[in-house]
């Protein structure tokens, strides 16, 4: 498939994102890739994750909040009145920035998402999805033995892919990554990055990094966010290599953000 | 000079003593001894002004039904079962009323509607019992007199107000647990597409677990304890009420409430004034072994931290 035949999973339009008076999204255009990884970069507070949580509508617990323009997933607009968020969320998926398993077992973790969407009544249904789970997270042969453990007894980069296998158990189409790295050493680091590739595979992801080796090598698509404002999106070796504007290019080499 | 003095000094005399430090690390370790100590004392007490009760009396007829002290008979029967009912009776009221109120207003109120409910509870928390108990009274009883009951004076008048008084104690550490919860447990659940009751019923309420338990118990502590409404509204009739489907609509009388009516007019040293200290001694145990179970149901210490992750 070239660039140009792939599918877009989401399309940006005119989306701009209010926290009462401020305005933290400025009439934001782009597309998403179907299967592809989106990488969004920026210094802290640019808003891109303001973005990231807009397109699950995780925004919605804050109160004040105001949206305008469309985002749509699949070409309907997730911020239409009629839409359930419930339901948007079953379809986009989020994994976030510090690991949140929940202070369960490791089974029950990942079983969490099939039971509350009844997605089996089955013991050994359930079985194979958490098994599945586990595996496409990279994560079954460390914990296979003792899955009756809980979750916190896991170290943080175990947490995160826990966190990913739980998202993924509920057969997502997208999956949103809030700087699922940051909280982890390289080793774990680079494990979630080669389980991104894997994942996309199967799933459109789009991830918000502050880590520019990260967005690099990991990406396919790179937009660049400065104060609220989309600045450039591109593939992400065109934008690494040859950045189309000033502030990108200053940005990603370090000498500004 | 200070440092003229320290560089005088030999190398091999020990680190200065910080006396500041020394005094408030006493003061705390006194603070503490004199909980467990006042315990203690009470217990101590307790039980030399209560011995008598078990060592003098045998336990058949101490734990009969019949309770006429001026007649030499100490049976506790009837009072336990008025406490039990009355105790009952109110937890089962008020648990469920607290914990569903405390999630509403932890979870789903309004700012504006927990502004102005929280001050009410607290000022429902501050209400003297002899005022809830006149509530009742005056209020209450009329009422579960017009509804059939022999009397308005029952074991579920009390339980009633009982319930209300222990319910501001449920709801506000109810709600501190809640809130306790960290939001990344409620967010992990929202993303997966959780509804907000699912959300709060499979990873809120099971995360605060321990803190509910504490409140349900700190609530049945305040419901046992109570002497005043005790006294006042569940007809004061120291006899075992009749199994059916009546049961919580007949008088009782609580050990609390015996303890207080008839510890004015007994003689001191009198084996009637023993069997007094005897009921608070059951008191004591009773709510000693709730604590304990408490302690059970939340998982020790170790068992907490572990499944926090603190």
């Amino acid at each position: 498939m070239t660039e140009q035949t792939i599918p877009n999973k989401i399309d940006v339009h005119d989306f701009s994102f209010f926290y009462g008076d401020f305005q933290a999204l400025k009439r934001l255009n782009l597309p998403i890739k179907e299967k592809q990884i989106t990488a969004l970069i920026g210094p802290s507070g640019c808003g891109k994750s303001t973005f990231l949580r807009a397109i699950n509508r995780m925004n919605d617990t804050i109160p004040g909040i105001r949206a305008e323009g469309q985002i749509l997933l699949d070409g309907e607009d997730i911020y239409a009145p009629d839409v359930d968020v419930v339901e948007l969320r079953e379809r986009i998926g989020m994994v976030f920035q510090k690991p949140n398993p929940f202070p369960k077992s490791i089974f029950e973790n990942v079983a969490f998402g099939p039971r509350v969407l009844k997605m089996t009544n089955r013991r050994d249904e359930l079985h194979q999805m958490v098994r599945e789970s586990l595996e496409g997270a990279a994560l079954w042969d460390e914990v296979k033995h003792r899955l009756k453990d809980s979750a916190m007894n896991l170290n943080p980069g175990q947490q995160q892919r826990l966190c990913i296998a739980r998202t993924i158990a509920v057969q997502p189409e997208v999956i949103l990554m809030d700087e699922p790295a940051s909280a982890l050493d390289p080793v774990a680091t680079l494990h979630v990055e080669d389980l991104m590739r894997t994942l996309a595979e199967n799933y459109t992801i789009v991830i918000v990094t502050h880590n520019m080796q990260q967005a690099a090598r990991a990406s396919d698509w790179t937009g660049f966010f400065w104060l609220g404002e989309l600045v450039e999106f591109n593939k992400t070796s065109a934008l690494f290599s040859s950045p189309e504007r000033e502030l990108t290019e200053s940005y990603i080499t370090g000498r500004r953000g | 000079m200070s440092a003229t003095k320290l560089e005088t000094s030999t190398p091999d005399v020990s680190p200065p003593v910080r006396w500041g430090e020394k005094i408030i690390e006493g003061l705390i370790w006194a603070a503490g001894l004199s909980t467990i100590l006042i315990v203690a004392l009470i217990f101590i007490f307790l039980l030399k002004e209560g011995l008598p009760t078990f060592l003098d009396i045998p336990l058949r007829q101490l734990f009969g039904k019949r309770w006429y002290p001026i007649e030499g008979m100490f049976g506790l029967a009837s009072l336990l079962a008025g406490t039990l009912l009355v105790t009952a009776g109110a937890v089962i009221i008020t648990v469920p009323l607290g914990i569903v109120t405390a999630i509403y207003l932890g979870e789903f109120a309004p700012p504006w509607q927990r502004e102005i409910l929280k001050p009410l509870i607290e000022v429902l928390a501050g209400i003297p019992s002899i005022v809830l108990g006149f509530l009742g009274w005056v209020a209450l009883a009329p009422i579960i007199q017009n509804a059939g009951a022999p009397t308005g004076l029952t074991a579920f008048t009390g339980a009633l107000i009982l319930a209300y008084m222990a319910l501001p104690t449920i709801i506000s550490i109810s709600e501190d647990a809640l809130y306790a919860v960290p939001k990344e447990y409620r967010d992990g659940a929202l993303a997966i597409g959780a509804t907000q009751w699912q959300t709060i019923w499979r990873v809120v309420l099971p995360a605060a677990k321990s803190g509910i338990v504490i409140a349900v118990m700190l609530g049945i502590g305040r419901a046992i304890g109570e002497t005043m409404v005790a006294l006042m509204v569940t007809g004061n009739a120291a006899n075992i009420p009749a199994f059916g489907a009546d049961i919580m609509f007949q008088p009782v009388r609580t050990m609390t409430a015996t303890i207080a009516a008839e510890m004015g007019e007994v003689a001191q040293g009198s084996l009637h004034y023993s069997v007094l200290f005897g009921i608070g001694i059951l008191l004591f145990l009773i709510t000693f072994a709730i604590n304990s179970l408490a302690r059970k149901l939340v998982g020790g210490e170790s068992v907490r931290r572990k499944r926090t992750g603190f």
